[in-house]
C-alpha cells in the first residue's frame, strides 16, 4: 500500500513522538475561566452576538459570521460573560485580540444543538458547518466552508491528513490510534458530503498503531488507508497530494483545481460531529509534551481554556522550562507567557528545556554549500532567495519563486551555518505584499487623478463651446455692410502670423477699402454711359479693390474671433 | 547536524588517502607546504579579521582560511621556495577571498587564484619544481634536505630530485616517437604514472566519502571527468598522437581538482543543473588547454574560467519550483 509518486527534498529530524503517546487522551477539568478569542481562524472576527453579564451554555453562539472569511466562535462551557475585550492570543505576532471572557459555572449544560437535517442541501450543510465553527484543526485554520467551496464541481479525491509529518506532534496520532470509527465516520461524512470519487487516508509509517487501528475501522468501507514513507514534510497539504496522486498543485492555485481536496483527520471528526450532532468546535485534542513536563501526553481540552491550566495538569516545572513553543519546533512560534487561551488551531504545545532547544548558534556566511536547495520539498533555491533576500532584492527573490515557498522551515534545519532562512523568506514576502498592496493603492490613486484631470477637460471645452457659440451669435447680430477695401487690410491679412493691428484701425481699413470699391463703381458706371473703350480697364480696377475690401473684412472677423 | 566548520573538516580529512600519498611518492616537501601554507593562510585570515574589525577567533574556528591553505599546499610543486608558496597563499586569502567580502562573497575559488597567480608569475619554478618519484632520485631527498630546499638555506640543488610530470613530458615526447617508446621512461611506472595514479586514486577515494557523506553532490565530479573522458576520447583517441585518457585521469591535478577544488561550494553552481554545467565546462576547458595550450596541467585556469560563468549558470539552471510549468529563468535586472 505504499505509493509511487514522490516529492522532491525533505528531511529526517528526531520525531520526539514517543513521549507523548505513553499514555491514552486525557480529559482536562474544566478551567474555571475561559478566554475565546473572537479570531481562531485564518480569516477575520465575528460578530459578536452577546453582551457581558450574560450566561451563557455550552455550544451557545458567542459570535456570527460576517460577509467573508469570518466563523463564528462558541461558549466552550456553561457560565457567565464576564467581559469582552482585548487580551493576548496565540499569535507569533503577540498582539492582543478581542476576546470573550467566561466564568464556568462548574455545571457543564449544553446548549440545545440542531444537527444538521436529512434534507438539506449541500450549500445548507456547508452553512451549517461555518454555523458551528467548523475549520481546518490542522494547525493553519482555513475555514472549512470556504474550503469545501473552493472546488466548483466534485473532487476527483478526497483525502483526509492523517500524516502528521512534524516531529513531537501526536495529537492525530493519539486520535487516530484511540478513536479510529470516528475518524472513518468524519472521513465517510466529508466523503458524501463532497462526492468525491475516492477517500483516501494519508498517513506516515511511523505510526504503526494508528495504522492498523484505523485499517480495522475502515473495514468494509471503501475509505482506502494510504501509509507514505516519513519524511517531513509529507503532511504539507501539496507535498502528501503529490505522494498520494503525484499531481502538483499550480502555483498560487487550490488543491480543487488538480481536482482533490484535502482535510485533516480531525477536522473530518469535526464534520461529521457537527452534521450528525449539531455539535460545535468547542473542544480539541492537542499535545503537551517537552522535557519541563512531567506528565506529557494528549489532552482533550476545551477552546479558551488558559495554558497553564493545562501545562499545570501535565506537571511542568518552570524552572526548566526554556522556550514555550506552539506548534511544532519546525513551524511553530514561540509564546513569551503561559496566561494565552487554547484556540482551535493549537494542535501542540512544547514545553521545551535548555538542552533541548539550546539557543541558536551565531549565525555564519552562506556558503551555498546546497544542503538547502537538497532538502526544499518545494525545489525552490533556498541559498538564492536567502542571497536575495538578506541584499533587499525582493523582487528578484520574487522572480525566483519566493512565494512558492510552504515556509516548512527544512532549510533552516538542514542550514550548517545556522542561518535563519525562513525568517528571511517571511519578511521578504511582507515587503513585497506591503509593496503591492502600496503599488495597489497607488494605481488606484493614480486612476482617480487621471478621471479628475480627464474630467476637468471636457468642462473646460464644453465651456469654451458655449462661449464661441454665444460670440457667434452676437457677429450674426452685428453683420455689417459690405464696402470698399484697402491697402492695408490686405497686408494685414496676408501676414497673419504678424503681430495684427488693433481692432479700430482695422475697421478703418474696411472702410476705406469699401469707399474705394464705391469710387470703382461709380467710375465704371460713368464710362459705360461716356467712355466705353475705358470699361475693360476699369473692371479691372474694381476687380481688385473687391478683392482688397474681401480681405479686409475677413482680416476683420479674424481678428473679433481671437479676441 | 554538519556546521560549516565540521564540512570544512571532513573536507580536510578526506585529502589525507592523498596527501598520504603524495608524501609517500614525492618526499616531505609536500607536507612542508601543505602545513606552511596552513599557517600562512590563517595568519592572513586573522590579520585581515583584525583590520576588518571581524570576531578573529569566531571567524578562524570556521576552518575555510585553513581549508584554501591545505588545498594550496596540495596543487603546488613540492619543491618550491617558501616565498611563492607564501605569495600565493597570502594572495588568495587577501585578494581572492577578503577584497571580495570575506567567506561566502568571493567569486573565484581562492586557492586556485593564488595558484594561478605565481603560475603566471613564477613559471619557471612552478614548472620545474616537481619533485620526482622518491624511488627514482639517486639518494632519496630526507626532511632536511627538503627543508634546505624550501628555505633556500644550504646547499641543496633541487635539479637531481626534479623532473617533468608524466603529463608534461608525454606532451613533449609524443611529438617524436609512438607510445611504447615514450612511456618506457620510469616516471610511467608499470601502470599509468609512477605515484601519481596513487595520489589520484586517494584524492578519488576521498572524494567518495565526501558524496557518502553528503558534504558534496556527485554532479560536480561526476560532469567534470565525465566531460574531460569524453574529451579525450574524442580528440585523443590515439595514443601515438596525445595524452591518452589514462593519464588525464590519474596524472596530474585531476582528481583533487574534480573533488577537491572545483567543489567549493562558494564559487561553484549552485542548482544541481548547474552543477552539471559547470563540471562539464571545467572537464571541456581542462582538456581544451591541456591539449592545445601551453600549459600542462590546467585545473586552476579551468576553474577560474567557470567560476566566471557561475552568475550566468545560477540564473539559467533553476530547477522547476513545484506547481510551474516550466522552471524560471533569468533574472530581472
Amino acid at each position: 500500500m505504499g505509493t509511487q509518486f514522490d516529492f522532491p527534498g525533505g528531511i529526517h529530524p528526531p520525531d520526539n513522538k514517543l513521549r507523548s503517546l505513553q499514555t491514552p487522551i486525557r480529559q482536562a477539568p474544566l478551567p474555571d475561566r475561559l478566554t475565546v478569542p473572537l479570531r481562531q481562524h485564518r480569516g477575520d472576527p465575528g460578530r459578536v452576538v452577546v453582551a457581558a453579564g450574560d450566561h451563557v451554555l455550552t455550544g451557545q453562539p458567542l459570535s456570527e459570521g460576517q460577509p467573508g472569511r469570518s466563523v463564528p466562535v462558541h461558549a466552550p462551557t456553561s457560565g457567565t460573560i464576564t467581559a469582552i475585550k482585548s487580551h493576548e492570543v496565540p499569535h507569533p505576532s503577540g498582539l492582543e485580540e478581542t476576546c470573550i471572557l467566561i466564568e464556568a459555572d462548574g455545571r457543564d449544560q449544553w446548549y440545545e444543538l440542531a444537527p444538521c437535517p436529512d434534507s438539506a442541501s449541500t450549500a445548507e450543510r456547508y452553512d451549517h458547518l461555518h454555523r458551528t465553527g467548523v475549520v481546518g484543526l490542522g494547525g493553519a485554520g482555513f475555514p472549512t466552508r470556504d474550503k469545501l467551496q473552493s472546488a466548483e464541481a466534485a473532487p476527483d479525491v478526497l483525502i483526509l491528513n492523517g500524516a502528521e509529518c512534524e516531529p513531537y506532534i501526536t495529537a492525530d496520532q493519539a486520535l487516530m490510534r484511540e478513536r479510529p470509527d470516528s475518524v472513518v465516520a468524519g472521513a465517510l461524512a466529508l466523503w458524501r458530503l463532497v462526492g468525491a470519487g475516492r477517500c483516501l487516508i494519508g498517513i506516515e509509517d511511523n505510526k504503526p498503531d494508528a495504522i492498523e487501528a484505523l485499517r480495522q475501522s475502515a473495514e468494509g468501507t471503501s475509505v482506502e488507508i494510504r501509509v507514505v514513507a516519513t519524511r517531513y514534510p509529507s503532511g504539507g497539504e501539496r507535498q502528501l497530494i503529490q505522494l498520494l496522486t503525484g499531481l502538483e498543485v499550480p502555483s498560487g492555485g487550490l488543491p480543487a483545481d488538480v481536482g482533490v481536496l484535502c482535510q485533516n483527520v480531525a477536522t473530518a471528526v469535526a464534520v461529521d460531529r457537527s452534521l450528525r450532532l449539531g455539535e460545535p468546535v468547542i473542544q480539541r485534542i492537542t499535545t503537551l509534551t517537552g522535557e519541563a513536563l512531567a506528565r506529557p501526553g494528549n489532552i482533550e481540552a476545551r477552546i479558551g481554556t488558559p495554558l497553564d491550566h493545562l501545562l499545570f495538569e501535565a506537571g511542568l516545572d518552570p524552572q526548566r522550562l526554556h522556550r514555550l513553543i506552539m506548534g511544532g519546533p519546525l513551524m511553530g512560534f514561540d509564546l513569551t507567557t503561559t496566561g494565552l487561551p487554547l484556540i482551535k488551531t493549537a494542535n501542540c504545545l512544547i514545553a521545551g528545556t535548555a538542552g533541548e532547544f539550546p539557543d541558536p548558534p551565531i549565525p555564519q556566511p552562506c556558503i551555498r554549500c546546497g544542503l538547502c536547495e537538497q532538502a526544499c520539498p518545494v525545489d525552490l533555491l533556498p541559498q538564492q532567495l536567502y542571497w536575495f533576500a538578506s541584499a533587499g532584492e525582493h523582487r528578484k527573490a520574487e522572480h525566483f519563486d519566493l512565494f512558492d515557498c510552504i515556509e516548512c522551515g527544512a532549510c533552516d534545519w538542514v542550514c550548517p551555518s545556522h542561518l535563519p532562512l525562513t525568517d528571511y523568506y517571511r519578511h521578504s514576502k511582507g515587503v513585497l505584499r506591503q509593496e503591492q498592496k502600496e503599488q495597489a493603492e497607488a494605481d488606484h490613486a493614480r486612476q482617480r487623478f487621471e478621471e479628475r484631470q480627464a474630467r476637468l477637460e471636457r468642462e473646460q471645452a464644453e465651456r469654451e463651446e458655449r462661449r464661441r457659440a454665444r460670440q457667434q451669435a452676437r457677429e450674426q447680430h452685428h453683420n455689417v455692410a459690405p464696402a470698399e477695401a484697402s491697402e492695408a487690410a490686405t497686408a494685414a491679412a496676408t501676414s497673419p502670423t504678424a503681430p495684427g493691428p488693433d481692432r479700430e484701425t482695422l475697421i478703418q481699413r474696411r472702410d476705406q477699402a469699401r469707399q474705394k470699391v464705391e469710387e470703382a463703381q461709380a467710375q465704371l458706371a460713368e464710362a459705360r454711359e461716356q467712355t466705353p473703350e475705358a470699361v475693360p480697364k476699369l473692371e479691372r480696377a474694381l476687380n481688385k479693390h473687391q478683392k482688397r475690401l474681401d480681405a479686409a473684412e475677413k482680416a476683420l472677423s479674424d481678428a473679433q474671433e481671437d479676441t | 547536524m554538519l556546521t560549516t566548520q565540521r564540512i570544512m573538516l571532513w573536507v580536510m580529512a578526506a585529502t589525507l588517502p592523498g596527501l598520504l600519498a603524495l608524501i609517500h611518492f614525492f618526499g616531505w616537501g609536500v607536507l612542508i607546504n601543505v602545513l606552511w601554507c596552513m599557517g600562512i593562510a590563517m595568519a592572513t585570515e586573522a590579520l585581515i579579521l583584525w583590520i576588518r574589525a571581524r570576531p578573529v577567533q569566531h571567524t578562524l574556528m570556521d576552518g575555510s582560511a585553513a581549508l584554501t591553505g591545505l588545498l594550496l599546499g596540495l596543487s603546488l610543486p613540492p619543491l618550491l621556495p617558501w616565498w611563492i608558496a607564501l605569495v600565493a597563499t597570502a594572495s588568495a586569502i587577501i585578494l581572492a577571498k577578503h577584497l571580495y567580502g570575506g567567506l561566502g562573497s568571493n567569486l573565484f575559488n581562492p586557492a586556485m587564484v593564488g595558484y594561478a597567480l605565481v603560475l603566471v608569475s613564477f613559471p619557471e619554478a612552478m614548472s620545474t619544481r616537481w619533485a620526482l618519484p622518491l624511488s627514482l632520485q639517486e639518494t632519496p631527498l630526507s626532511l632536511l634536505d627538503s627543508l634546505s630546499v624550501f628555505t633556500g638555506l644550504g646547499s641543496t640543488s633541487v635539479d637531481a630530485f626534479t623532473g617533468a610530470t608524466p603529463l608534461d613530458d608525454y606532451k613533449h615526447a609524443i611529438d617524436g616517437a609512438i607510445a611504447s617508446q615514450v612511456t618506457t621512461a620510469p616516471i610511467y611506472g608499470d601502470r599509468v604514472a609512477l605515484g601519481w595514479e596513487w595520489v589520484n586514486l586517494g584524492f578519488l577515494a576521498g572524494g567518495l566519502l565526501l558524496i557518502q557523506r553528503r558534504i558534496i553532490t556527485w554532479h560536480i565530479p561526476v560532469s567534470l571527468l565525465g566531460a574531460l573522458t569524453i574529451m579525450a576520447l574524442l580528440f585523443g583517441y590515439d595514443p601515438d598522437q596525445s595524452v591518452p585518457l589514462g593519464l588525464h585521469l590519474l596524472a596530474g591535478g585531476t582528481m583533487l581538482g574534480a573533488f577537491f577544488i572545483a567543489t567549493d561550494p562558494v564559487s561553484a553552481a549552485t542548482s544541481n543543473r548547474g552543477k552539471l554545467c559547470y563540471g562539464a565546462g571545467i572537464g571541456v576547458l581542462l582538456y581544451t588547454i591541456r591539449a592545445w595550450g601551453s600549459y600542462p596541467d590546467a585545473v586552476a585556469f579551468a576553474v577560474l574560467l567557470m567560476n566566471l560563468a557561475v552568475p550566468f549558470l545560477d540564473y539559467y539552471t533553476r530547477p522547476r519550483t513545484r506547481g510551474h510549468k516550466r522552471a524560471g529563468r533569468g533574472v530581472p535586472s
